[in-house]
């Protein structure tokens, strides 16, 4: 069935792609198209059902709700894994601010302990 | 530490009695951990926020390695499992026979008061962890250990849970790290028992690190 080979195709692509890519411009362009095309598809679905079904008998699905689901599917798959990553992206960054962070305030209580240890102990 | 502001001082005060450096990261706490620490003679690195054990260890580590000129660095938690004798012990072992990382095994020494379910879920990932890295360890996730400076810079862990554990033996495994384990005595006590991990978390660790191979292969 053309639907199979179509859906775990594009399953598998989308997670290669997603999990080998950095977060560049050229995939986000690529997210809004993939967005782009299921909004007109969405779109058309609401205008003229029977093309749903017309689309559903094509590749070999029976109903055209059917076909929606399974679209559905993926791109929830698609959109998950794709959050999944950038989070994991931002943890990453927030661990490395705090680190910063806590670095540059025990500097800085130390700068300021050392000050006062000097004012308490005129050197001289 | 996070949230350990009843035990730390004494953790500190008794490192303090054999250690002349003290460095604690406060990973976010709220119970006034960070003032209790640093009242006990430690330096106290505090994270603006929790991120989790892994993470408040690369910053131990970035601080040692920016901050101080430091030949050795000792892992300890601040919950008072671990002793300070033992640690003293793996120093000198790490001097002795010039390993870059010694290594914590409770298998090797007594554990006290450990409960059942958590003997068989560490030995699972113990078989686990020596099928993925391909080191012949006796224990593993055990907290308590001594790195070399040089050793402590191949670190870099990016896992901020509690699966740096696995990652730091991966890490010795994939820089080729000399390594020895020394026998240690681990004490659950009722308090390290309530704040303990969750045996389900186990799973968690499971999961990141899967993921975590899938984004760095691929």
């Amino acid at each position: 069935m053309i639907i199979r080979i179509f859906l775990l195709a594009s399953i598998l692509l989308m997670v290669i792609v997603l999990l080998k890519a950095r977060p560049s411009g050229g995939r986000l362009a690529m997210t809004r198209l993939i967005g782009f095309a299921v909004a007109l598809g969405a779109a058309a679905s609401v205008i003229a059902p029977s093309l749903v079904t017309e689309a559903a008998n094509l590749v070999g699905v029976r109903e055209g709700p059917n076909l929606i689901l399974y679209v559905l599917v993926v791109v929830f798959v698609f959109t998950t894994i794709t959050q999944n990553v950038r989070i994991r992206e931002l943890d990453r960054r927030l661990a490395n601010l705090a680190r910063a962070q806590a670095l540059l305030d025990f500097d800085r209580s130390v700068d300021a302990h050392e000050s006062t240890v000097d004012s308490v102990h005129p050197r001289g | 530490m996070y949230n350990e502001g009843p035990v730390v001082g004494e953790v500190v005060s008794e490192l303090l009695g054999t250690f002349p450096h003290v460095v604690c990261v406060d990973d976010g706490s709220k119970d006034g951990s960070a003032a209790a620490a640093r009242a006990a003679g430690a330096k106290v690195l505090s994270h603006p926020i929790n991120l989790g054990q892994g993470a408040a260890l690369q910053t131990g580590f970035d601080y040692m390695l920016a901050r101080t000129d430091a030949t050795h660095v000792v892992t300890f938690d601040a919950d008072g499992q671990y002793l300070v004798s033992d640690a003293a012990a793996m120093v000198t072992k790490a001097f002795a026979t010039s390993v870059d990382i010694v290594l914590g095994s409770r298998n090797l020494g007594q554990t006290e008061g450990q409960p059942f379910t958590r003997r068989v879920l560490m030995a699972a990932a113990l078989r686990f962890s020596r099928t993925v890295t391909g080191i012949e360890l006796t224990d593993t996730h055990n907290g308590l250990r001594v790195l070399t400076r040089s050793a402590a810079a191949q670190m870099n862990l990016r896992q901020f849970g509690m699966a740096h554990a696995s990652e730091i033996e991966s890490r010795v495994a994939a820089a080729s790290l000399t390594w020895c384990e020394h026998p240690v005595t681990m004490r659950y006590s009722d308090y390290s028992r309530s704040k303990g991990q969750s045996n389900l978390n186990a799973l968690n660790i499971l999961f990141d690190l899967a993921t975590d191979r899938l984004g760095a292969t691929a």
